[in-house]
C-alpha cells in the first residue's frame, strides 16, 4: 500500500493527542522527522495494517482534545496507523459527534428525541440557541436520543481538552444546560444512578438489585453482595455447563432480536477457527432506551463478571465493551471498575487462580445508532465505516476481525450472573414458558415515576405503567423505541413478553414503554421518528437510503392534514414502507416504516 | 506446457428456481444460476469483476423461508432453496427501489434502467417535484476523467476497484452518511490533491456514468457522443510487456474512450494509466 499524504502538518496538541494514545513514533515513516537510519528499513505490511482497529480510538483521542479533527490530524493519525486518508475521512465523517470542520471546543448536544420532544426540547432548544449564539464558543447541536429519557429533556455538554470535560444537564432547563455548556466542572454533580430505579432497593429485584445498593466504584462492595459468585459457579461447571445451562434457562437476546443466547454461544464455542472473540453492545441508541446505561453507572462490576462469564463459555481471551459515546458517567464507571477487576486478579491472565486468562478492552461509540447492528458494530471496531455486513456469514462463523464472535447486549450478560447463582430451572420458572427471568423495562414521557422498571415477563402493560404512575389522558404507548410500534391506550392488557407482543401485532424489541398524552401531536412524533431514520440511516443500500428520505417528505407533507388529503401520501408511504422492510440489508431500514405503519393502523394517524 | 488450473472438482447443488429444477456448482450465486438458467434479474451494483456488494438492492428475489427478500448477486445457492425471481413481493421492492433511484440521482447514462422503469411501472415522479436529490455538479479538476456523482448511485464499486480489490490505491472511499454520503477523496479536495493514479479503473466498473472520460463528458455536452457511430476495436497495449488487452472506443476516426475486456485472465478489465488515457500518440498526426 503506498499511501499519499498532502501537505497538512498535525499541531503539537494534536500530534500530542496521538501520542499519547499510540506512544511516540518509531520512524519518519509514522510520521517523525527523518532520519539516516530510516533509509535503510521501511515499516509497513501486514504489521503495521494490523493497528487498523486504533482508528476510531484514534479520532476521538483528536477530538477530545482538540474538538474537531483537521486536515493535519487525520493526516498524521493516518501515518501512524498506515491508513489510507481517504479510508479514514469516510470514517471520521460517518460518526455524528465527529465534526471535520473546525468547531468551538464545547458541544452542547440537545436532545430532540421523543421522550424529550414531549417534555419540550423545542422550547429548550430555541432558548439555548438564543443564548449560545455565534461567539459564544458553543456549538449547540440538535440531536437523537441521549438515553436519559426519565429526566428529559436532556443535554450533554462536551468541551474538548486535556482531559475533555463533560456535563449533562438532564431534566434541563435553558439556565441549566448554559451553565453546563460554559462551565461544565461547575455543573452540577449527576444524580446517582438509582434515581433512574424507582424500584431501587427492592430485595426481590435480580437485575437492579445492587443498583442503589452498592457503591458503583468498591469492588469489595460488589463482592459483598453476592459479587462474582456466578463466576465461581461457571469455574465449578465448566464452559459447557455454563452454555448448558443458559440454554436450559431459556434466555433469549434483550437487545431486541430476541436470539437465544444459548444457542449463539454453543455456535461460537464450537467454531474450530481461533481465536474467538466476544463483544458486548452497549449502544444502546435506540430513543426510548436506557436500561444499560442505568445498570453500567449503578452497578458496573455485574456486566464486568458477566462477561467473563460469557467469555469462559464460548472460549474467548479478549472481550470488547462496545459503549456509546454519549455515556460519559457510564464509560468512566467501566473503565474504573475493569482497571479494578484487573488488579484484583478477576481480569488478566489467571483469573481467580484457575488458569483462564480473559480481558476487556473499551471501544467507544462517536454517534451512530447503526453501530448498535452487531455487523456493523464489528466494522466500526475495526476501523471501517460502521456499515453493516451482509449475512451470512453470521457473527458466530465470522464475526470481529473475520473471527467466531458472540455478540450480546448488556442486559442479556447480566442476566446469566442469576442463572449461575439460581439454576437454570429456578430461573426458568420465572416469566413464561417462552419469555423466561425479569426484564428491565425503560418507562419514560407521560408518567409520574419514569425510570427502569424490572419485572417478570408477562406483566401486562396496564401493570407497567400503574407502576409508573401513568398520567391521564394517555393517547398512545410506544413499545420497542423508534423501531418498534404503537399501541392504543385500550390495549393495556398486552402482556409484556416477547409472544404476546407477536400476538398482539407489536414488538417488545429493548423493552422501551413510551407513553405519550396530548401535548405533541402524533403526526409530529412520527416526523420525528421519520427524521431519526433519515438521519441515522448509514447510506448502503437503497431502500434503506432513500426510502428514509422519502418518508420523511411524505410525512412532512401530511403533517397537518388528514383523511382524503392524506390518503395519497399513506400509499406511498406504506409502498416505500414496505419495500423497506423487505429489500433493506439490515434491521434499521427493515424496522424504519414499523412505527410508522403501526400508528395510521392502529392509533388512526391522519384520520 | 501451458497448464490451466481447473481447480478441483465443485458438487453441483440441485434447487429450484421458479418451480423449474436447476443445478449450479458450490459457491454458485443465486444470480448466476438465473443467469444460466435463462432467467433475466436486473442488477446494478454487482460487477462481473467484483465481489458483490449488494447495496442496490435490485436485484432481490424470494426465497423460501427467508423473512426478507435476498439479493440475487451475492446470496450463495444452497441445496434444496426454493427461489422465485418474479413474484409480486420481489417485483414491488425491485419497483420501488428503482423509483427511489431514479427520483433522486440522473439516470440517463445508466445502461438498461429505461427499460426496467417501464418493465416495472415505475413512475418516479410520484415523489413530488420537491423529492430531495442528490443535486450535485460534475467535478471537473483534471484532463482525463470527470466525476459526476449526480449519476452516482453509491455501488461502491469504484471504492472496490480503487482498494483492495484490484488497485490497491485507496484514493477514494464513501463519506458522510445516510442519503448525505457521496464518493470523495480525503477532505473531499479535488482529485489532483489525492492518492489518484489515473490508472481509471473506477471508469471501468461505474454502472451509471458518473465517472467517465473527459473526452466522453465533453461529447455528450455537446451533443456529439453518438455510441451506434462508434467501432470497439481490442487489441493491446504497446507500453510495456505485460500485453495488457485494449479496446479502443473509435468515432470519426478519434479514440473517445479506451476500455479493457473483463474476461481478460491477467488483467480482468484493469489497466493503468498509459493503457487507459495514453493514447494520444495514435491520433497525433503532425
Amino acid at each position: 500500500m503506498d499511501l499519499h499524504f498532502g501537505d497538512s502538518k498535525p499541531t503539537d496538541e494534536e500530534r500530542a493527542a496521538i501520542d499519547t494514545l499510540l506512544g511516540p513514533p518509531e520512524s519518519s515513516w509514522e510520521g517523525a522527522d527523518r532520519s539516516d537510519a530510516d533509509l535503510r528499513w521501511a515499516r509497513g505490511g501486514r504489521a503495521a495494517r494490523e493497528r487498523r482497529d486504533l482508528l476510531l480510538p484514534g479520532l476521538h483521542a483528536v477530538h477530545d482534545r482538540i474538538g474537531w479533527i483537521s486536515e493535519g490530524a487525520l493526516d498524521y493519525l493516518c501515518r501512524r496507523l498506515t491508513v489510507p486518508p481517504a479510508e479514514a475521512y469516510g470514517v471520521a465523517t460517518f460518526y455524528a459527534m465527529f465534526s471535520v470542520k473546525p468547531r468551538p471546543a464545547t458541544v452542547l448536544h440537545v436532545c430532540t428525541d421523543l421522550a424529550c420532544a414531549a417534555a419540550g426540547a423545542s422550547e429548550l432548544c430555541a432558548g439555548v440557541e438564543a443564548r449560545l449564539g455565534p461567539g459564544s464558543g458553543v456549538s449547540v447541536e440538535r440531536g437523537p436520543c441521549l438515553g436519559l429519557c426519565e429526566r428529559a429533556p436532556a443535554a450533554l455538554a462536551i468541551k474538548a481538552g486535556d482531559p475533555v470535560r463533560t456535563a449533562v444537564s438532564a431534566p434541563a432547563t435553558v439556565e441549566r444546560a448554559v451553565l453546563a455548556a460554559s462551565s461544565p466542572d461547575s455543573a452540577p454533580e449527576e444524580p446517582a444512578a438509582a434515581l433512574a430505579v424507582p424500584q431501587a432497593g427492592d430485595p426481590a429485584l435480580m437485575l437492579l438489585g445492587r443498583v442503589g445498593v452498592v457503591d458503583p466504584a468498591s469492588l469489595d462492595d460488589y463482592r459483598a453482595h453476592g459479587g462474582y459468585t456466578a463466576l465461581r459457579q461457571a469455574f465449578a461447571i465448566g464452559p459447557a455447563g455454563v452454555i448448558r445451562e443458559v440454554t436450559d434457562a431459556g434466555l433469549v437476546g434483550r437487545g431486541g432480536a430476541a436470539f437465544p443466547t444459548g444457542r449463539k454461544w454453543q455456535a461460537t464455542a464450537s467454531q474450530p477457527d481461533h481465536p474467538h472473540y466476544l463483544v458486548c453492545n452497549a449502544d444502546e441508541s435506540e430513543p426510548g432506551t436506557f436500561k444499560d446505561r442505568v445498570v453500567m453507572e449503578g452497578d458496573p462490576y455485574s456486566l464486568v463478571e458477566a462477561m467473563t462469564i460469557a467469555a469462559y463459555a464460548v472460549g474467548a481471551h479478549k472481550g470488547y465493551l462496545y459503549l456509546r459515546g454519549e455515556y460519559p458517567r457510564a464509560l468512566h464507571r467501566m473503565e474504573h471498575a475493569i482497571g479494578q477487576a484487573r488488579a484484583r486478579g478477576l481480569l488478566g491472565d489467571d483469573i481467580l487462580g484457575q488458569g483462564y486468562a480473559f480481558d476487556i478492552e473499551i471501544r467507544r461509540g462517536a454517534g451512530a445508532y447503526i453501530c448498535g447492528e452487531e455487523t456493523a458494530l464489528f466494522n466500526s471496531i475495526e476501523g471501517y465505516r460502521g456499515e453493516p455486513r451482509s449475512k451470512p456469514p453470521f457473527p458466530v462463523e465470522k464475526g470481529l476481525f473475520g473471527r467466531p464472535t458472540a455478540e450480546n447486549n448488556v442486559e442479556t450478560l447480566v442476566n446469566v450472573l442469576p442463572i449461575l447463582t439460581m439454576g437454570a430451572p429456578a430461573y426458568a420458572a420465572i416469566g413464561t414458558g417462552a419469555s423466561t427471568g425479569p426484564k428491565l423495562f425503560c418507562v419514560s414521557g407521560s408518567v409520574d415515576r419514569p425510570g427502569i422498571y424490572e419485572l417478570p415477563f408477562g406483566a401486562t402493560l396496564g401493570e407497567l405503567l400503574d407502576l409508573a404512575g401513568v398520567r391521564d389522558g394517555l393517547r398512545a404507548v410506544l413499545l420497542g423505541g423508534a423501531a418498534g410500534g404503537f399501541v392504543r391506550p385500550d390495549e393495556l392488557d398486552i402482556p409484556l413478553t416477547f409472544e404476546g407482543t407477536r400476538a398482539a401485532g407489536t414488538t417488545l424489541g429493548s423493552g422501551v414503554v413510551l407513553a405519550f398524552d396530548d401535548t405533541v401531536p402524533l403526526p409530529r412524533l412520527l416526523l420525528r421518528i421519520a427524521e431519526f431514520f433519515r438521519d441515522e440511516s448509514c447510506g448502503q443500500c437503497v431502500p434503506c437510503r432513500v426510502g428514509t428520505v422519502r418518508q420523511e417528505e411524505a410525512l412532512h407533507r401530511i403533517v397537518e392534514r388528514t383523511g382524503a388529503d392524506a390518503a395519497a401520501d399513506i400509499t406511498l408511504l406504506r409502498e416505500v414502507g414496505r419495500a423497506m422492510k423487505d429489500a433493506s440489508i439490515c434491521g434499521l431500514g427493515q424496522t424504519a416504516w414499523n412505527a410508522v405503519e403501526s400508528a395510521i393502523d392502529r392509533l388512526g394517524a391522519y384520520e | 506446457m501451458t497448464v490451466t488450473s481447473l481447480g478441483i472438482p465443485r458438487r453441483l447443488l440441485e434447487f429450484t428456481i421458479d418451480g423449474e429444477s436447476v443445478r449450479a456448482p458450490e459457491g454458485a450465486t443465486i444470480l448466476d444460476a438465473c443467469r444460466s438458467a435463462g432467467k433475466d434479474v436486473p442488477t446494478l451494483c454487482q460487477g462481473d469483476t467484483l465481489t458483490p456488494k449488494n447495496a442496490c438492492r435490485v436485484c432481490v428475489v424470494e426465497v423460501e423461508g427467508a423473512r426478507t427478500l435476498v439479493p440475487a448477486c451475492s446470496r450463495k445457492a444452497e441445496a434444496g432453496m426454493e427461489v422465485r425471481t418474479d413474484t409480486e413481493r420481489a417485483r414491488h421492492s425491485r419497483k420501488v427501489v428503482l423509483e427511489l433511484l431514479a427520483s433522486s440521482v440522473d439516470l440517463s447514462t445508466t445502461p438498461e434502467v429505461a427499460g426496467w422503469l417501464k418493465e416495472y411501472e415505475a413512475k418516479p415522479d410520484r415523489f413530488g417535484p420537491d423529492a430531495a436529490r442528490v443535486d450535485e455538479q460534475p467535478r471537473i479538476d483534471n484532463d482525463l476523467y470527470v466525476r459526476d456523482y449526480d449519476k452516482c448511485i453509491l455501488c461502491y464499486k469504484c471504492v472496490d476497484a480503487c482498494g483492495d480489490q484490484w488497485q490497491n490505491t485507496f484514493a477514494i472511499s464513501v463519506v458522510g452518511r445516510g442519503f448525505d454520503a457521496r464518493i470523495a477523496v480525503e477532505h473531499d479536495g479535488p482529485l489532483t490533491d489525492s492518492a489518484c493514479v489515473y490508472c481509471g479503473n473506477c471508469i471501468e466498473v461505474c454502472p451509471t456514468g458518473a465517472l467517465s472520460f473527459k473526452s466522453e463528458f465533453d461529447m455528450r455536452a455537446a451533443g456529439t457522443w453518438d455510441e451506434s457511430a462508434q467501432t470497439e476495436t481490442t487489441t493491446v497495449c504497446a507500453y510495456c510487456g505485460v500485453g495488457c488487452n485494449l479496446t479502443l472506443h473509435v468515432q470519426d476516426n478519434e479514440i473517445v474512450k479506451v476500455t479493457s475486456p473483463h474476461d481478460n485472465p491477467v488483467t480482468h478489465g484493469n489497466l493503468c494509466i498509459k493503457g487507459r488515457f495514453g493514447y494520444q500518440h495514435v491520433q497525433n498526426r503532425d
